[in-house]
């Protein structure tokens, strides 16, 4: 393994992937921690299942290459146990959309203090091309040639509905704009979640779309909830209308921790706890 | 009496639970080793649940059928208990709602309302008029209901004291001069035991019976700093819990069969990630939501298999709150020494049931909160997370770490964590994970997996395994037979149990299933078993009718 923040494993993303550009993103992002003093044994990236998860394998952090749709619950075990850790984690719209909802919901809803960039290229790039939650409705995939899987989820209105604390929209063919996004949700305190329109150059390349339909709101202010509503509403994952990047919604409320704080403890080992058990138990 | 048995009966939402466990400590404040069996469909309100409490010269773990004393708070108590009385057996009953023509008259509901009480009171009462009628003194009955109902003692000890007062039939229970020890549940066993050897963290979702876990940890975290947590899903559970245990923290789950079954993706990151945890599968009666809240041992071939793939683990049935105490810690160690998921297999009736329990025996195991030999990073050479050693574990280490690069993978890879499919590294990683299994056999033969009890030169010989343990050691040491329990039943302690039982003439193995899955087990390793007593009414079975049947077999 090489001394930099690229690892010497072969990459295996198809040409054009957008995932490049996250990766890009990222790497910067987290030189630019670096540069401010967050050493980098302390990130811990997390990924789950999916062309996105390939990210443990290239980028030279700490990870965790966890299950498909399981990326946030590990990396919640990863806060509980760390809460001093960086931890972010990339996951893949098929796999946090789908089958890892319930665990994005309530890691949004607990405020897990993490960052989730959610790979959203809308549709299943490694299993071959079939429908995600987030495939637009005209979507005919490899699973569904005749069928239509009915309206696209809408992620962040979803989030915002259970509370997330830090919502953005980024796409990957806006550097400079994603790198801000992804920074701002690292050091936000709190779970923050940056939505990634992405280009899968194999199965669902939207690039012609996308360059035309995304903009950055002028006068959104992401403290007003209602507007936040309101900005992703419009956009809905169907039509062909304009895409708002950038932040959505920004608020800080308390962080999720559990058990009591280690400042609270009576006891400072478990053998005090077991032996005073035993005495009143007697 | 040298010896008691007594059952209190009523409906469910009456305190009979409570009521059972406060009859227990009146046992072992007289000096007698005690066990409850409590017994409860899965509802909170209306329905009959009820406690049998039995009080012994020597360990028991185990009830017996025939009731000495029947402790009839509603009228179904004494239709559904009367014929499981012994023929001088006394009868103290609910006046106030049960009709009699034998027994003591107490007139509970009266009782509580002249001491303006509440409902739930009457067990209190109940409690009072047993006192006296086993010839307990007041002092001793006095102290036991202040130790055990610490919310309106007053009140209780006034209702207590008014039964005790009314009652007077006796069945004496003479006062011994020893002190056993305490009582203690198969959970709390359980829980104490992972916090022995040094729990950070536990995470589980509600389900009988292993939920008494969850609520003792949340109840010890303020003291101990444990964090204690209940997600959104069984899956939630053991996914955070791998996560805490890839950052260092020794982290626990807990669960019934059906949350196990969604465990098992998880599990199989466990195996090829090597992360320890530990998961506590508390059986009930199965398949599916089965019968919540009564007993089965028909998970061991599923802890045994499951999961996809290949890889290493420890499968440990504990037998008594004792054993529970101890193999729950010893769960956790060993998963963390050889980075390997660990599973302690308990079932309804050890988890719910309470066992007497000696404290120094207690303090004595209470082990180092870490285990000395978890194989950690020295720093001198670049850090490989999946190094391939002599013993095949890997030096463990956890973020952040100074210098190096720490990478757990769920999917095949190489030393340092990188994804691979070529086929020489992946043959060469499932080698590196296949030779922990000889050392981890070792270590288990160190802890002496196998129990023998009874009488070992019999060769007759009595094997069982989880909660029917104590039972089977009792029947053996009546019957002047061997039993023989393994605790480790993978990877199976195969030449202890051939050691075990390669005299015998007969084998008997008592399981609680249909097709005998231990029974499977030992003749895939070459132990033969004559006969195999299945049960699968989710109940357990008495230990006098468990010797009447094997006096029948034995001729
Ligand atoms: S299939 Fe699509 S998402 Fe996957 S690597 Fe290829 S282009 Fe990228």
């Amino acid at each position: 393994m090489t001394k930099g923040l690229i690892t010497d494993a072969q990459n295996t993303w198809c040409p054009g992937c957008g995932n490049f550009a996250i990766q890009h993103a990222l790497k910067d992002v987290i030189l630019r921690l670096e540069s401010e003093g967050v050493p980098r044994e302390n990130i811990v990236l997390v990924v789950g299942i999916g062309c996105h998860a390939k990210m443990a394998d290239y980028l030279n952090v700490n990870s965790l290459y966890a299950l498909h749709g399981r990326a946030v619950s590990f990396a919640t075990g990863i806060c509980i146990a760390r809460p001093d850790l960086f931890v972010i984690c990339c996951v893949g719209d098929g796999d946090a959309y789908a089958e890892g909802i319930a665990h994005l919901l309530f890691a949004a809803k607990r405020n897990v203090n993490m960052t989730v960039l959610v790979h959203n290229n809308r549709v299943y790039g490694l299993t071959k091309g079939q429908v995600t939650p987030t495939s637009p409705l005209e979507y005919h995939g490899k699973s569904n040639p005749d069928s239509r899987e009915g309206i696209a989820l809408n992620p962040p209105e979803l989030l915002l509905s259970v509370g997330c604390s830090y919502i953005a929209r980024g796409y990957s063919r806006r550097q400079e704009e994603l790198k801000g996004l992804i920074y701002d949700g690292i050091v936000h305190p709190g779970f923050s979640c940056i939505d990634i329109l992405q280009i899968c150059a194999s199965f669902l390349d939207k690039t012609k779309e996308y360059d035309r339909q995304v903009y950055v709101p002028l006068d959104h202010n992401p403290e007003d909830f209602d507007a936040a509503c309101r900005l992703v509403r419009e956009y809905s994952y169907e039509d062909s209308g304009n895409i708002p990047l950038g932040v959505v919604f920004h608020e800080e409320r308390d962080i999720f921790h559990v058990g009591t704080p280690f400042s609270r403890q009576r006891y400072t080992d478990k053998k005090g706890f077991i032996l005073r058990f035993i005495e009143e138990r007697k | 009496m040298d010896g008691c048995s007594v059952l209190i009966g009523g409906k469910a939402g009456s305190g009979i639970n409570r009521a059972g466990q406060t009859i227990a400590r009146m046992f072992t404040q007289l000096g007698y080793y005690a066990y409850m069996h409590y017994d409860y469909p899965s509802l909170i309100r209306g329905g009959h649940n009820f406690s049998l409490i039995r009080a012994s010269t020597y360990p028991v773990g185990t009830h017996r059928s025939g009731i000495d004393i029947l402790l009839a708070m509603d009228s179904p108590t004494l239709s559904l208990h009367r014929h499981h009385c012994k023929r001088d057996a006394l009868v103290i009953y609910n006046s106030d709602t049960v009709r009699s023509d034998t027994g003591s008259a107490i007139p509970l509901k009266s009782i509580v309302a002249r001491n303006d009480g509440m409902h739930v009171m009457e067990n209190t009462a109940m409690i009072g008029a047993l006192a006296s009628a086993i010839g307990m003194d007041w002092d001793d009955c006095g102290y036991v209901i202040s130790q055990e109902m610490r919310k309106f003692t007053q009140k209780n000890l006034a209702i207590a004291r008014d039964a005790f007062r009314m009652q007077s039939e006796k069945k004496e229970l003479k006062r011994l001069s020893q002190s056993p020890g305490i009582l203690l549940s198969g959970n709390d066993a359980v829980s104490l035991g992972l916090l022995s050897a040094g729990l950070d963290g536990y995470i589980a979702y509600p389900m009988s019976p292993s939920t008494g876990i969850l609520h003792f940890m949340a109840d010890a975290s303020g003291e101990t700093g444990i964090q204690v947590f209940q997600p959104e899903s069984e899956i939630a559970a053991i996914t955070m819990a791998e996560g805490m245990a890839y950052a260092g923290a020794k982290a626990a789950v807990g669960t019934s069969g059906g949350g196990f079954c969604l465990m098992t993706e998880a599990l199989s990151m466990a195996g090829m990630a090597e992360i320890p945890i530990t998961i506590v599968l508390a059986q009930r009666s199965g398949p599916s939501t089965g019968t919540p809240t009564y007993t089965a041992q028909s998970d061991l071939h599923f802890a045994i298999h499951a999961g996809h793939g290949e890889f290493p683990r420890f499968v440990i049935a504990p037998g008594d709150a004792e054993q529970a105490y101890v193999w729950a810690g010893h769960a956790l160690s060993l998963s963390w020494q050889f980075q390997v998921p660990s599973i302690l297999l308990t079932d309804n009736t050890l988890s719910e049931g309470v066992y007497t329990v000696p404290p120094d025996m207690l303090q004595k195991r209470i082990p180092a909160s870490r285990p000395v030999s978890v194989h950690l990073w020295e720093g001198t050479e670049e850090y490989q997370r999946y190094r391939d050693t002599e013993d095949g574990i890997s030096p463990y280490a956890s973020p952040p770490l100074f210098g190096a690069v720490i990478k757990g993978n769920s999917k095949s890879h190489d030393e340092w964590g990188i994804s691979v499919d070529d086929g020489m590294q992946l043959a060469s990683m499932t080698r590196k994970q296949m030779k922990k299994i000889p050392s981890m056999k070792d270590s288990v033969s160190q802890l002496k997996p196998v129990l023998i009890g009874g009488n070992p030169d019999s060769d007759i010989c009595l094997i069982s395994w989880g909660s029917n343990a104590p039972l089977c050691r009792e029947a053996a040491q009546v019957m002047g037979i061997k039993s023989v329990q393994p605790i480790v039943v993978h990877p199976f302690p195969a030449s202890e149990m051939t050691a075990a039982t390669c005299c015998s003439v007969m084998t008997f193995l008592l399981e609680d299933n249909y097709s005998g899955q231990l029974a499977d087990i030992c003749e895939a390793h070459g132990i033969p078993v004559d006969i195999r007593l299945p049960r699968f009414d989710g109940r357990p079975s008495a230990i006098d009718q468990l010797i009447e049947d094997l006096w029948g077999l034995v001729g």
